[in-house]
């Protein structure tokens, strides 16, 4: 490192110790706090006329405590290395060397947006754990940290620009929210208010009844489509040259890169509800989860990547994620349709140089990829219907929990040659793979 | 077992290179069946010869028998159903009697080795190996493997593994 020949440059990252944005305990206990309160005011409410000493204690406590653990907090760049210390009685001290760092991402959550905080992610390979988190920075400090340690992640001067990213897809939000309204949910209930009325005039006490399942199913629907439509909000993917940089959000933004070699399958589902307008949706399966020998919880591993969008968007996409996915599909002899009545319909795969595909689901249609070089398994089964009929099912796993090809019903001769080739086609893909980088 | 013009999906690999898990495995579970079906033949008996006399108790005891045996038959057919195959890059194991399963596990793939024995399986001297790799779904186990066995193995597939590691 020959420091000594660099120009002059306003200092990026810091080298010293540095504390966290003072606003930040406001951001992390704001909701424990607002909930506290609502507590009280209700318990108040009848009659008491105001609050204990101990509930204004209760606040004072949890406030001192967001403080502290603010104060022992510190975190500076060593290096090329990222040391996050906190805790006050169980000192915690956490190193991510930056060039192992897989992505480094901003999150705003709600409440840090509105008080102009957001909060910088140095993602690591594998489990969550290993994240190093500055929550939370101002939001001008926090692009200016964000770029400089993803400059340094790469090996670059830490004031070296973040390298320019071509933006994909742009969703727009009215499609968005005619997706998250499309749901399978909605001719099951139109049913059940249909059958709800016919019964209704005969008896009164039915409707009653039946009328507020019916509200509470409502109420339910209504959050999980507020739910879906307010994350995948105004939801932008681009292509960088460390992954594919994924936005969205409507009160609380993330921006996540995903790294390319993180992608363990890609998933392209096509609901019967989306079909007359053509649309799909695009799902990334990515690694994490099971790592070592404690079993964690796996986080997030699915990340759509285009909530709703034309075939062709989902073309353009696939071409970026997956370029070489190719693999001529067929579909499983004739006598399949024995076993499987209702998803023959759809049902075909095939296996390419580089990839693996199925194509499942009656009701909603679902392809899937596998790159061959992420195969961790492979497993074949056949059951006494499947051995009468002479068809066997093929999975070819990949890391995480339900991340995997089915090749199902494939004529048992195919599926023999399947098992004898698949796994020396898959350390050929590993190998070439490995090649480039 | 592949009967001809039939393809089974365990015909990947010749017949004769496969191993089997220690017999101690088909002892062990033939005494578990045996012992279940004891427990229930003299709780039957007694009963039914109380409430319902002799006759009813005597076919008891021969439902109960007939019953054991045709597990004891399941059972010694699982057992001969399990195998597995050391091949160069990888290693296969083959199960079930009623569903054939087929697993094939790189080495470069695993992520560790576990060798467990319950209480039972410490008694009749067999433990069982386990693969994992980073899929949950790879369900790739060997029980009643000899104890010696399934150190070598650990061993051997440790090395393996090691020497082809290919991460996720």
């Amino acid at each position: 490192m020959q420091q000594v020949f660099d120009p002059p440059m306003p200092p990026h990252l810091p080298r010293t110790w540095q504390r966290l944005s003072p606003l930040s305990p406001l951001v992390r206990l704001g909701p424990s706090l607002f909930g506290l309160f609502v507590v009280f005011s209700s318990a108040a409410l009848p009659g008491h006329g105001s609050f204990s000493a101990w509930d204004l204690v209760a606040f004072v406590v949890i406030g001192l405590m967001g403080l502290v653990s603010w104060a022992v907090t510190r975190w500076c760049v060593d290096g090329d290395t990222l040391r996050v210390e906190s805790g006050l009685i169980k000192r915690q001290s956490l190193q991510v060397p930056l060039s192992r760092a897989q992505a480094v991402d901003l999150v705003e959550p709600f409440l840090a947006r509105v008080l102009g905080l957001a909060e910088v992610r140095v993602r690591t390979g594998g489990a969550s754990r290993g994240d190093a988190r500055l929550c939370y920075l101002r939001q001008d400090e926090a692009t200016v940290v964000r770029a400089g340690l993803l400059a340094v992640a790469h090996g670059l001067h830490e004031a070296v620009p973040a390298p320019p990213e071509e933006l994909l897809t742009a969703v727009p939000n009215g499609r968005l929210i005619a997706a998250g309204c499309l749901t399978g949910a909605i001719p099951v209930s139109l049913a059940a208010v249909i059958a709800l009325a016919v019964l209704g005039t005969t008896e009164r006490s039915i409707l009653v009844a039946g009328g507020s399942g019916l509200f509470a199913v409502f109420v339910t629907m209504a959050l999980t489509a507020w739910r879906r439509i307010s994350t995948e909000w105004s939801f932008t993917v681009a292509d960088a040259p460390d992954g594919i940089r994924i936005r969205s959000g409507l009160l609380s933004l993330a921006a996540e890169t995903v790294p390319r070699g993180r992608i363990q399958a890609v998933r392209m589902l096509e609901p019967l509800w989306f079909r007359p307008f053509g649309w799909c949706r695009l799902e990334l399966h990515l690694a994490g989860g099971v790592k070592g020998g404690d079993r964690q919880q796996p986080a997030r591993m699915r990340r759509a990547l285009l909530p709703v969008g034309s075939l062709a968007e989902a073309q353009l996409l696939l071409d970026r994620v997956l370029p070489d996915r190719q693999a001529t599909l067929s579909r499983p002899p004739r006598r399949a349709v024995i076993r499987a009545p209702l998803s023959y319909h759809f049902l075909a795969a095939g296996v390419g140089n580089r990839c693996a595909v199925a194509i499942s689901g009656r009701v909603r249609r679902e392809t899937l990829w596998v790159p061959l070089a992420k195969g961790q398994s492979l497993r074949a089964a056949q059951g006494p219907v499947q051995r009468a009929l002479g068809l066997a099912s093929i999975h070819l796993d990949a890391a995480g929990r339900h991340t995997r090809a089915t090749l199902r019903d494939r004529a048992a001769p195919e599926a023999v040659y399947l098992l004898e080739r698949l796994p020396s086609w898959c350390a050929v893909a590993r190998g070439s793979q490995r090649g480039p980088g | 077992m592949g009967r001809p013009g039939r393809v089974e999906i365990t015909d990947v690999e010749g017949e004769s290179s496969w191993y089997g898990p220690s017999s101690k495995l088909r002892t062990m579970r033939r005494t578990e069946v045996g012992l279940v079906g004891l427990v229930v033949m003299v709780l039957g008996a007694v009963l039914s010869g109380v409430e319902l006399g002799l006759g009813v108790a005597a076919g008891v005891v021969g439902g109960v028998l007939v019953l054991s045996l045709a597990a004891e038959g399941f059972v010694d057919r699982r057992f001969g159903a399990w195998g597995y195959l050391e091949r160069d890059d990888d290693l296969l194991i083959r199960r079930g009697v009623l569903i054939k399963r087929l697993s094939v596990v790189p080495y470069g793939r695993m992520q560790f080795v576990d060798v467990t024995a319950g209480l039972v399986e410490r008694l009749f001297g067999i433990a069982t190996v386990r693969l994992h790799t980073a899929a949950a779904a790879t369900d790739a186990r060997l029980p009643g493997l000899s104890v010696s066995e399934a150190a070598r193995l650990r061993e051997q597939l440790t090395s393996l593994g090691e020497a082809r590691a290919a991460g996720i």
